[in-house]
Formats: structure tokens, C-alpha cells, sequence
């Protein structure tokens, strides 16, 4: 027998793909946005996002050691890195180290390793740490700095930006707090001031598109991320469905209700360009592991988040509603591939064998 | 002609490029030919010839047996040395019941009996010619092309489609065959309509062999009945109940045939050995096989007669340049491990394929992140991350509700898996369990069966016995006729 090899099981040729190479790309897409956060928000942006990466990397890593797990291969996927940084994305880039911490160490303990690591998670970890942290601790997660360009006079140095990120300092961020645009709408709303003057002067589309305006670190230039979202979609990384059903949905509940009372509601444009909107249907509401795998599901899905955030940004004691819509929706998806099946090939949709009627004429 | 999309599917590099331009070679004649009984779907040929015995090329060695079986004929002239078990083409490494023909190299063949007007047979006598030269179907499922050609008697048939796609990436065999013998392909096909009594035959062939489909076509001429079809390069294009979708926009009935749909799919091959066996009354004993792969020095298709060794191949082709990382039978997505180079070439041999370590890319598996690539690439509709992670925990009938059965181990699902799970190999084990625990079940079925009718069979014995004493005792009593009518069973 020598000369021979062993005998494998086929198909015996593979594709490129690899699941570090997926993770990879993401990050590649998520970089301009990123790149634009840290510019934007400045030194206490850059050390909250490295914190939360390295957090999650070190959370990953003890995790699977306590796992006995091979650490080395599931680092190396990228996929803890990956979930750290979309954390990032979507805390204010002022908060405290320790929330980017504890942000981290939920994500990648409750959110996915006691489910068993990669691919078994039921829920966004990113999102699951977003919401616990939003619920846990409401005053740092709801601290909003308009942005203060790396470049400006105005933004803390190196080193003032330490006492920021760790040292508490409140009186600074007091000077520069602001609110963003979700969230000033919806006190002005409370206050009962109409919406056109709310949003009057304050807010330009153009800054929403360029992300200059207060919000999270990553989630404000709708132009980038769009761009990275593209990318993803050019790579084949993720598919169209569920990025465009959820923003068709939402931009349809949105203009619907803004045609009715343009007073009350703001226009699909507000929608899509604020908040986590374009990062969450580019590269939250997409993670694999906790979305539908069929092209129907993954439609009716991205729908329903769509469908969620306006209706939790519009009702709801929340101004922003991405990260909650996409866990709602993530507990629904089990439910979804189990009732969305493909039709399989020589049956109809019950499973059983087609059968074509005896008068057949060639 | 309007082509039908066909779900699901993937576009490997074709990696044809090394063989579909040269001219197929004829392979010297090996010093030994090792012809198994068994080299098609169903009950294996017998023997009958003696050992010692001197045969002609083309003399019949072994009959069909049964229904669905196929006689098998010498290549060449020679004497049969014994008849034995011998390593087959099967990854399992085992052994075949096989005829040893030392050949004498005189290459004396048998009076043919040819045909000069095919068309004049009753369609019955075709199948029934075609059936006695051992010729099965030749893309690689290798079930006896005359049982198929008399499906006209059970269904309504419409069309012959001839599967010239090729879709397996390598393999250019059947591409080098309608590129070099285009008439005789025609002949044959025309030869089967009439067996079949269809009045249209389609040959499908996939774009990506348009020396083919120009030589298919001259050859076909004007006859508006034969029609030539590029179909898009995807794999699976060639499985043929996709194939026939594609052409006729209607999937085959689960569980059904492509005569459900009247339809006879034949591969080109075969086509050609119709031809041969009914105009030429050549039996089936040789065939084109691709040699081809990184591994191999000189890359061909060579004209091998049945029963040469696979080493003889490798060697005629300059060798092995490194050692293989895979060698196969078939092509690279569905192709079988071959467990030994001594195993002979069979009807169903279409290539041989030893691909280099570079060529196979084997990286270590990871788990499911549930990307769902697997889904958009099955073309049966099934959602492969279920089925191997239901067959991974041993849950078989879940792996069956999901369609299980329904696979065609076309392998595209773990083509595209960036985890690199073997998702088919998980598919053959499940359905591996599930025949043996089926048969595991029919077993004590039978057996309670048999316990059951014994039981009442030593009942029945007893209660005879009883009768019968009691009958005895009745007419020691009292004699009387009525009685003992009365008493028997």
C-alpha cells in the first residue's frame, strides 16, 4: 500500500473560505468607521476601545483556558477581537475604562463562552453587554460629548484624556456634553415641543452622514459605515436580506408615520442615519450565529428588527432601540429556521413527493 | 431553447485545462487484465469459462444474473488464469470476485455481429443487444443501460437527455469523447431514441467545452430531433436530476425517476457504446479514463480496456511527480479514495486523479458559526448545518426529518464550509446508521416473526396430539362414525 494515501472522505477540493478570513473582513469593513470614531472622539476613545478589545481578547482567552479548550486556534479566528470592538463601537467614547471592561467580560462570558464559544451563541454578545450595561449603569451610557476632533483645541491630550478614561474626570465631560439626536428629539418631544423645531438648526443631514454629531464611538458616520456594509456585501460576507429588509422596514414604518404627522415623527432620513441604524444592519443584526439561516428567515428577520427600532425609538422609554430590537429578534430565531424551511428539491412545501398531473403532452 | 435555474450550486476552478486539449492516447495492452464480475448496480455476472481456457477479444466471460445485471466480455485475446477475489475500486479496500485473463497479445477478437441498419430493430431487440454487450451507464453510476432503455414500457417518455455536462472539476474524459467521436455519440443517440420511442433527445453539455458542443453539433447535422444545449458551468449541473430541471424547468418527484417526468437521461459514453455494440456488435470492453491531477507527470485520457491496472495508467502518464495527497476514482467532489493501485479499470471509471498537497488544502476543522454558506450552496434545498449536527449527536431521525435521504452527496455544502466540516461524510455515516439500524429492526421483526409461527406451530402440534388421544379414547368407548367426523380438525 505504500505510495497510497490515506482514504478521505470527499469532496476533496475546498474553497478559500475560512472563518478567520470572514472575521477579518469584518473587521477590515468596520476600520473606516472606527478610524473615523477615534479621529472624531479623540484620546479617551482611543483608550476605551483598546481597553474593550483587550478585555475581551484576555476574557476570551481565560474562558477557553478554563474550557480546556485549544486557546490558540479560537484566538486566532478573530471572533473575540471582533465582538470587543463592536462593543466599542456602541458606548460612548467617553465612558470610563471600567465600563468597557465589564462591557467586555460580559459579552464574551454570558454572551457567548457559557454557551459554548463560537456559533453557539443564542444572542448578539455585543449587544447582550450593550444592554446590560445600558440597564446597569444608565448615567455612563447615556453621557454624550459632541465630538471634539483629534485636531481641535478642544480635545483632551494624551494625557488629560487618561484622567477622562480613568480617573473620573466628570468636569470635564460636564464642558462638553451633549446630546445626540435620537435623544434630544425625544426629551424636546416630552417637552412638548414640535418636532421641526426641535431638530431645527441643530442638526444637519450632511452631519449625520459624516458623523459629526454626538453619539456612540462608532456608530456615527452613517457614510463609512454604509461603505463598510458594502464591503461586506461586495465579499460576500454577509448576504443583502437582512440589512436591507431591516432598513427597508424601518424607513417604511418611518415614513409612513411621518407623512401622517410630520410634527410628531421624524422622517426615514433622521431614521437611517442615526443611532446604531447602519451598524446594526451591516454588522450586528447579520452575526451569524444569531440569525436565521434561510433567505426567507433572514428577510423576516431583518424586518422585524427594522419594525422594532422604530417602534422602541418611537414609544418606548428609550430614544435608541437597535440593540434591543436585534436580542428580540435574536430570540425569535430559533423559532424562524424551525418554521422557514427551504423547500426541498422533488417535494412541495409539507414534505411530501410533487406529483404531476397523468396529461402530459411533450 | 429556454434553460431552467436550478437552486443552490458552486463554481470550482475547473482545473481542465491540462487534458482537454490533447488527443486521447490508447494505452498499450497490460500483460494482465483483472476483469471483476461485478463492475455495475446489481447482482454481480457468473462465470463461464473454465480456468486455463483461451478466450477472443470481445468473447463473453460471465452472464448476467438477474433482472438488473450485466455480462462482462475480454478485452483481449489470452488465457483465463483463475478467477479470484482481487482488490476492487471501492474505498472500503475490499476484495471483488475477479477474472484473471493473461492476454497474448496476439488481440484476436470475435466475429462481430454487426447491424447495418439499427433503425430497423424492433426497440425491444436494441435493449436487448445493448444488454448483451455489457454496456452500463458510463458516467460512473454504471446500472445496466438496457433495463433503461426498455423504461418505455412502464412510462410515457418524451426525450433521451444526454448528460455531457461534466461537471466535476478535472475530468475531461466524456469532453474528449464528444469532441473526437461526435458521429458515433449521434449514432448512439439516435440509435436509443428509437429504443425508446422518444422523438427528441437533448445533449446537454456545459459552456465550458465549446469544441464539443461545435463538434456534437456538425455532427448531428440538420436532424431537428437531436439538439445541442450549452448549459452554464455550475456544479452539480450533471446530477441528472438537476440536469433535468434545468432543461425542462421540473423537478424529478422524490424518491421518483426522471421517467416520472418522461424523461431517460443517458451519459454521452454510453451513448457511444450503444453505438458500438448495436451497429459494430462490439461488446463494452474499454473506455476513456482521465489521468490527471497535480500529482501526475503527464496528464491524459487514455483508451484503457477494462481491467488494466490503475498503476498501468499512472505509469503510462509519466508517473507520480510527488506523493499524491489524494488519489482518486471520479473527480474531486465526489470521487472515491482508490485503495490500491493494483485495482483494475472498471466500465465506471471515468478518472483517476491524484491530486497534489497543494491542491487539497486540508485545514483543520472548527465549529459551525452558522454562516449558512452550506444553505445557499445545497442544491436540493436542505439545510446541511441541521442534518450533520442532528447526525453528529446521533439523532438520526432528526437528521432524516431534514432531508437526510433527500441528499445527493454532491459535496457542495462542505466545498464552501469555512469551518471545514465534513458535512457529507457526517451525511454518509447517518445514513450509514440509519440502513443498518433499519436492517437491525427487520432482523427482529423476523425473528418474532418466526418465534410467533413457531410457537403456534407447537401449539397446533399440541393440540393435535390431544385430538387425537382423545379421539382414540373416544373410539375405544364408544365406535360410532359421527363422532370421530366430528372430532377432526
Amino acid at each position: 500500500m505504500n505510495g497510497i494515501p490515506e482514504v478521505q472522505h470527499g469532496p476533496h477540493i475546498h474553497d478559500s473560505s475560512q472563518v478567520g478570513r470572514i472575521m477579518r473582513l469584518v473587521m477590515l469593513a468596520l476600520l473606516p468607521a472606527t478610524l473615523a470614531g477615534l479621529a472624531l472622539f479623540g484620546w479617551p476613545a482611543v483608550y476605551l476601545f483598546l481597553l474593550t478589545t483587550l478585555a475581551a481578547v484576555a476574557a476570551e482567552a481565560a474562558c477557553l483556558r478554563m474550557a480546556g479548550k485549544p486557546v490558540r486556534p479560537f484566538l486566532a479566528d478573530g471572533s473575540a477581537l471582533l465582538t470587543g470592538w463592536l462593543l466599542a463601537m456602541t458606548l460612548p467614547p467617553w465612558a470610563p475604562w471600567w465600563v468597557g471592561v465589564v462591557g467586555a467580560l460580559i459579552a464574551i462570558v454570558i454572551g457567548k463562552q457559557v454557551f459554548g464559544g463560537i456559533g453557539q451563541n443564542p444572542f448578539n454578545p455585543a449587544m447582550v453587554a450593550r444592554v446590560a450595561l445600558l440597564i446597569s449603569f444608565p448615567l455612563e451610557l447615556t453621557t454624550w460629548v459632541a465630538p471634539t476632533p483629534l485636531w481641535s483645541s478642544a480635545a483632551p491630550g494624551p494625557i488629560e484624556a487618561l484622567a477622562i478614561t480613568f480617573g473620573g474626570g466628570q468636569g470635564q465631560i460636564d464642558a462638553v456634553t451633549s446630546a445626540t439626536v435620537l435623544g434630544h428629539v425625544k426629551t424636546e418631544l416630552g417637552r412638548g415641543v414640535g418636532l421641526e423645531q426641535a431638530l431645527a438648526g441643530s442638526y444637519g443631514l450632511g452631519d449625520l452622514f459624516l458623523g459629526q454629531v454626538a453619539g456612540s464611538l462608532g456608530e456615527t458616520s452613517a457614510l463609512l459605515l454604509l461603505l463598510g456594509g458594502l464591503l461586506l456585501i461586495a465579499t460576500r460576507v454577509i448576504r443583502w436580506h437582512i440589512p436591507l429588509a431591516m432598513l427597508g422596514a424601518l424607513a417604511l414604518l418611518a415614513g409612513l408615520f411621518h407623512l401622517m404627522d410630520p410634527g410628531r415623527y421624524a422622517d426615514p432620513l433622521v431614521h437611517l442615519l442615526s443611532g446604531a441604524t447602519l451598524l446594526g444592519a451591516f454588522f450586528i443584526a447579520t452575526d451569524p450565529a444569531s440569525s436565521p439561516v434561510t433567505v426567507r428567515g433572514q428577510l423576516l428577520f431583518g424586518a422585524g428588527c427594522g419594525a422594532l427600532v422604530f417602534v422602541i425609538r418611537t414609544w418606548a422609554g428609550y430614544p435608541e432601540g437597535v440593540a434591543f430590537a436585534v436580542l428580540l429578534m435574536n430570540a425569535l430565531t430559533p423559532l424562524i429556521d424551525h418554521y422557514l424551511r427551504p423547500r426541498i428539491y422533488g417535494r412541495d412545501r409539507k414534505g411530501a413527493p410533487l406529483t404531476y398531473a397523468e396529461e402530459e403532452t411533450p | 431553447m429556454r434553460l431552467f435555474s436550478i437552486r443552490g450550486g458552486i463554481h470550482p476552478d475547473p482545473c481542465k485545462q491540462a487534458t482537454e486539449g490533447l488527443a486521447t492516447v490508447s494505452l498499450p495492452l497490460p500483460g494482465r487484465l483483472y476483469i471483476p464480475l461485478q463492475q455495475h448496480i446489481g447482482a454481480p455476472a457468473n462465470p463461464i469459462i473454465k480456468i486455463g481456457q483461451r478466450v477472443l477479444k470481445g468473447q463473453r466471460l460471465a452472464d448476467s444474473q438477474g433482472h438488473i445485471s450485466a455480462p462482462v466480455h475480454a478485452p483481449t485475446s489470452g488465457k483465463i488464469k483463475k478467477i479470484a477475489n482481487y482488490p476492487a475500486l471501492h474505498p472500503s479496500g475490499l476484495t471483488v470476485r475477479t477474472i484473471l485473463l493473461e492476454a497474448d497479445g496476439r488481440d484476436e477478437a470475435v466475429d462481430p455481429t454487426p447491424c447495418a441498419d439499427p433503425l430497423a430493430l424492433a426497440p425491444g431487440e436494441i435493449a436487448r443487444r445493448v444488454g448483451e454487450a455489457g454496456v452500463v451507464g458510463m458516467g460512473g453510476a454504471t446500472f445496466p443501460s438496457a433495463v433503461k432503455l426498455n423504461l418505455g414500457n412502464r412510462y410515457r417518455l418524451q426525450r433521451l437527455v444526454i448528460n455531457g455536462a461534466e461537471c466535476e472539476p478535472y475530468l475531461t474524459c466524456d469532453d474528449r469523447l464528444m469532441q473526437e467521436q461526435p458521429a458515433e455519440v449521434i449514432d448512439g443517440i439516435r440509435i436509443m431514441m428509437h429504443a425508446l420511442g422518444v422523438g427528441e433527445a437533448l445533449v446537454a453539455i456545459e459552456q465550458n467545452k465549446p469544441r464539443a458542443i461545435r463538434r456534437l453539433r456538425e455532427a448531428a447535422g440538420i436532424d431537428p430531433r437531436v439538439r445541442i444545449l450549452p448549459v452554464p458551468t455550475r456544479y452539480p449541473m450533471g446530477s441528472e436530476k438537476h440536469l433535468v430541471q434545468a432543461l425542462t424547468g421540473r423537478e424529478t418527484p422524490a424518491r421518483g425517476l426522471t421517467a416520472d417526468l418522461g424523461v431517460v437521461v443517458h451519459n454521452p459514453a454510453t451513448a457511444r457504446a450503444v453505438s458500438q455494440a448495436v451497429r459494430h456488435g462490439r461488446p463494452l470492453i474499454e473506455r476513456i479514463v482521465t489521468v490527471t491531477g497535480g500529482a501526475i507527470a503527464q496528464p491524459h485520457n487514455l483508451q484503457a480496456p477494462i481491467g488494466a491496472p490503475i498503476q498501468a495508467l499512472i505509469d503510462h502518464c509519466g508517473g507520480f511527480t510527488e506523493a499524491p495527497a489524494r488519489l482518486l476514482n471520479g473527480g474531486p467532489m465526489m470521487g472515491q479514495a482508490i485503495p490500491d493501485l493494483g485495482a483494475p479499470v472498471v466500465k465506471g471509471s471515468n478518472g483517476v486523479l491524484a491530486l497534489s498537497r497543494a491542491e487539497v488544502q486540508g485545514r483543520a476543522q472548527s465549529p459551525c458559526i452558522r454562516c449558512a454558506r452550506c444553505v445557499q450552496a445545497c442544491p436540493c434545498g436542505l439545510l446541511p448545518l441541521e442534518m450533520a449536527a442532528r447526525a453528529r449527536k446521533g439523532d438520526l431521525d432528526g437528521a432524516a426529518r431534514y432531508g437526510l435521504l433527500d441528499c445527493i452527496s454532491c459535496g457542495s455544502c462542505a466545498y464552501v464550509c469555512p469551518a471545514h466540516i465534513p458535512l457529507v461524510q457526517w451525511f454518509s455515516y447517518a445514513r450509514g446508521e440509519l440502513t443498518a439500524r433499519q436492517r437491525k429492526q427487520h432482523k427482529q421483526e423476523e425473528i418474532k416473526r418466526l418465534a410467533a409461527a413457531r410457537g403456534e406451530r407447537m401449539e397446533r402440534q399440541q393440540r393435535e396430539k390431544r385430538e387425537a388421544l382423545a379421539r382414540r379414547k373416544a373410539a375405544a368407548g364408544t365406535p360410532t362414525v359421527e363422532t370421530a367426523e366430528e372430532a377432526a380438525p
